[in-house]
């Protein structure tokens, strides 16, 4: 190849990649969004040409990323604190924070599992064959502070504090449970209604008054070089559209709400 | 400061590495001395785990541990409970997480043996076992404590595979990493440094431990 080649080559590939960048934005969202993100993000993507890079965790961790400079454009946190928290150290917008959902928090067997969650509820907690419960960490994962915020309220903490398997975020509470290491989990909606899950088990909601409210909100990063497009997707979350598949996929949504 | 963890991650990396010398001895002996022709493709496996990211390997482990598994349903009915979200969970899992580390440099230093002392260790009478113990061994000395050094550290300093198969139980599975990462995960930073720091210094403490008694274990080895 001649040098003149590789030249045109080189910035061609350059001319590319600000293309590119220019009409991609980072997402980074807490795990209880996995599917009603990738879908609302695929049709997104369809409607305007945008592309959108999507990467999930936990709340907590992804704030720390988001503290230590990472590139997201936009965070859809589990809670509220969280985004709260990056506005407080200015590194997310303000005027940008948006509750586009509502988690629900439910009791979550494997359909194979002997327990009756449809008609004992909570108290399946008790039975003997339950080793161990799976939650996510409360100390960093919303849900996690759901669910322990749940058995306080039944007053079945103290009863069950010892058998607690805690998961890094609430999908691995999640996976604990499906690869039938703990017997019952306390997890988001959402998880038990995406495809791979819906047939693999059975679950009770957790009626809302035993917890807080599961309120996430969403904020744009600061210092985005996107804060448009960031903030154009945001108000897409925002459309009934958008709010339907939140809603199948097990969010309640700030209109409709309870 | 959680010292539960701490004492929790030493008990695991104490076990770990006495589990790999018993285990590993025997692997790294049939690795050198088999003339089998597939021999590499035990060698390969036992590399793997240091291929394998943590977590993966980890999460193969909570399957295989997991009621769903014959191996989970096996020891559940053997003992009541399930291995996952239990300190001997852990062990295993760190075991296959940290053999490589220790049979390679055994496998290693038995390469590097003489096989001439061998042969007259025979001619001399005696058996496979002794010779073992009376001539490999002794002549492999810092292969062994480099292989239990490795397999000790490599398991201190463990995180995926713990995080995916331990269940953050606080005194049976939260180990010193995990608790660093969910001091970092709630922003205390200055918690997390300190509780790295002093993880630091165990490590080093009794690293240095081992390779000084290294230098001198001839002294102490007690078939001369």
């Amino acid at each position: 190849m001649t040098a003149k080649t590789l030249a045109v080559v080189l910035l061609g590939m350059a001319s590319l990649s600000t293309r590119s960048a220019a009409q991609e934005i980072t997402v980074a969202a807490a795990a209880d969004m996995g599917s009603a993100l990738t879908e609302l993000a695929a049709r997104y993507q369809k409607k305007t040409g945008t592309s959108i890079r999507l990467l999930f965790g936990s709340s907590g961790n992804l704030t720390q990323q988001i503290k230590n400079g990472a590139p997201f454009d936009l965070f859809l946190s589990a809670d509220e604190d969280y985004p709260k928290q990056l506005i407080e150290a200015r590194l997310a917008e303000r005027n940008s924070l948006y509750r586009y959902a509502v988690g629900r928090l439910i009791m979550w067997v494997l359909k194979s599992s002997s327990l009756d969650i449809e008609h004992h509820g909570v108290n399946v907690l008790l039975d003997a064959s339950v080793k161990k419960i799976a939650i996510a960490n409360p100390q960093h994962a919303p849900y996690g502070r759901a669910a322990v915020a749940a058995l306080r309220h039944f007053q079945l903490y103290d009863k069950v504090a010892d058998r607690l398997v805690l998961g890094e975020n609430v999908s691995q509470a999640a996976q604990f449970v499906e690869s039938g290491n703990a017997q019952v989990g306390l997890i988001a909606l959402s998880h038990a209604l995406v495809p791979a899950m819906k047939d693999r088990g059975r679950y009770w909601e957790v009626p809302n008054d035993a917890y807080p409210e599961l309120d996430q909100g969403a904020v744009v990063i600061s210092r985005s070089q996107h804060k448009k497009e960031a903030a154009a997707f945001l108000s897409c979350l925002k459309t009934p559209e958008a709010q339907a598949i939140l809603r199948r996929y097990g969010f309640s949504t700030p209109e409709g709400k309870r | 400061m959680d010292w539960q963890a701490f004492w929790l991650t030493i008990r695991l990396a104490v076990v770990v590495a006495a589990v790999l010398v018993v285990i590993g001895l025997p692997i790294a002996y049939w690795i050198t001395y088999s003339r089998w022709r597939w021999k590499f493709l035990a060698e390969a496996a036992v590399a793997l785990p240091i291929v394998i990211p943590p977590t993966v390997l980890g999460f193969y482990v909570l399957l295989a541990l997991g009621a769903r598994s014959p191996v989970g349903r096996w020891w559940e009915a053997l003992t009541g409970h399930t291995l996952a979200f239990t300190f001997e969970g852990l062990v295993i899992g760190s075991i296959l997480y940290s053999l490589p580390f220790a049979v390679q440099p055994f496998a290693a230093s038995f390469s590097a043996v003489d096989t001439k002392l061998i042969a007259a260790s025979a001619t001399l009478g005696a058996s496979r076992v002794e010779t073992f113990f009376r001539v490999i061994l002794p002549l492999s000395i810092s292969g062994l404590v480099t292989g239990v050094a490795l397999s000790f550290a490599h398991t201190m300093g463990e995180f995926g595979v713990v995080l995916m198969v331990g269940g953050n139980i606080p005194g049976v599975t939260r180990t010193v990493s995990i608790d660093i990462y969910d001091q970092v995960q709630m922003s205390n930073y200055a918690a997390a440094n300190q509780t790295a720091l002093v993880l630091v210094l165990i490590a080093f403490l009794v690293l240095s431990l081992v390779y000084a008694l290294n230098r001198r274990m001839w002294a102490i080895w007690p078939w001369k």
